[in-house]
């Protein structure tokens, strides 16, 4: 990522030690002006990705709570009512882990 | 009548995603067939491997382009480890790795014109989730034991609300292996099948078609962006389910 130190023409100097050294004192002076918004904001940086990641909470959500509803149904012989039950349950967890997701995301950047 | 039907089929947009039986194998009644999905998928899981290799070969101070490119990947994935799980994330690093490097090869392999898509089919990305959401659970009862199961109850929340919280929570939990297959199969089906519905429009538009041309142009920068991003959400949220696990809500 950040490979643009001072080329150093020293080949009798092989010391790993002393080259790790000089890398990470090069990289500490690059990192802080490109460092951070380099890695945790490239997902958030795109607002289609995060859209579309909150959007999906939601859907898989209800499909997994019906589904739950449905099997339980089928299991125990109450036709409609636990389907209705785990449905609304399902709405819920959907609209609680996307603000959890968009809790987090505010938090990052 | 059915040739044509079938000529017509051809061109639908959604035909790229058809599997298509190359060597019939079955296996006591079980379709094992190698289809096209499964044969870009070890393509996939080659051109890693040989990525890699060719990548590591040389392994000089001052890395190469190949090196670098490696390199930049595993950067990737070990800051989203380092972040999101912490030190104790290091352990999981070879298993984030190879799964965002064969969903990043698979998705740039689809962009190829003529190729087959293999994240576009919901199975896939489905069973490549179950794995981990399997995974991630037995580590946590592994790490944790009975007490992996205070997950499901936030802390702080007042004991008469638990009966509501708990069924909610656990629904929550499995949902995870849905919305993180769902959001990458859907993402790649949905490019892929509006690429192929506006270069259909170049082609009916006659002279007419350099619009919809440009428009294919930037769609397919804009699929390029989405194959990386989709992969390196996938990794990332594999991280955060195993942060879950490892550290249960403690962040």
């Amino acid at each position: 990522m950040t490979d643009d130190k001072p080329p150093q023409p020293s080949p009798p100097e092989r010391d790993l030690g002393e080259f790790g050294n000089r890398l990470r004192r090069a990289q500490e002076e690059n990192s802080p002006p490109q460092g951070p918004p380099g890695n945790g904001a490239s997902v958030n940086a795109s607002g289609l990705g995060a859209a579309f990641r909150i959007a999906t909470e939601l859907v898989a959500a209800l499909i997994v709570g019906g589904g739950i509803g449905i099997l339980l149904d089928r299991r125990l012989g109450t036709r409609p009512w636990l389907l209705l039950v785990f449905l609304v349950l399902g709405m819920a967890s959907g609209i609680l882990s996307a603000v959890r997701e968009a809790k987090r995301m505010g938090a990052g950047s | 009548m059915e040739h044509e039907a079938a000529a017509h089929a051809e061109h639908s947009p959604l035909a790229q995603f058809e599997i298509d039986r190359w060597i019939p194998i079955h296996v006591f009644g079980i379709d094992a067939s190698f289809t096209n999905a499964a044969f870009f998928m070890v393509l996939s899981v080659l051109l890693v491997t040989w990525f890699m290799m060719a990548a590591t070969k040389g392994q000089s101070l001052v890395p190469g382009r190949l090196q670098a490119l490696a390199e930049a990947g595993y950067g990737l994935i070990a800051g989203a480890l380092r972040d999101n799980v912490g030190p104790e994330g290091k352990k999981y690093f070879p298993f984030v790795f190879s799964l965002f490097m064969f969903v990043l090869f698979a998705n740039f392999i689809g962009l190829i014109p003529f190729t087959f898509t293999v994240t576009s089919h919901i199975i896939v990305t489905f069973a490549l989730a179950f794995f981990i959401f399997i995974g991630v659970t037995l580590i946590g009862l592994w790490r944790h034991k009975l007490h992996f199961f205070s997950l499901f109850l936030p802390h702080g929340v007042p004991i008469f609300l638990a009966p509501l919280l708990v069924p909610i929570e656990i629904i929550g939990y499995l949902t995870r292996p849905v919305s993180l297959s769902v959001r990458l199969a859907a993402n790649m089906l949905a490019g892929h099948t509006m690429l192929e519905v506006f270069a259909g429009f170049v082609v009916a538009l006659g002279i007419f078609g350099f619009a919809p041309f440009l428009f294919v142009i930037a769609i397919y920068g804009l699929e390029v962006i989405v194959a990386f991003l989709q992969a390196y959400v996938f990794a990332v949220l594999t991280c955060l389910y195993l942060s879950d696990a490892l550290n249960l809500h403690k962040h």
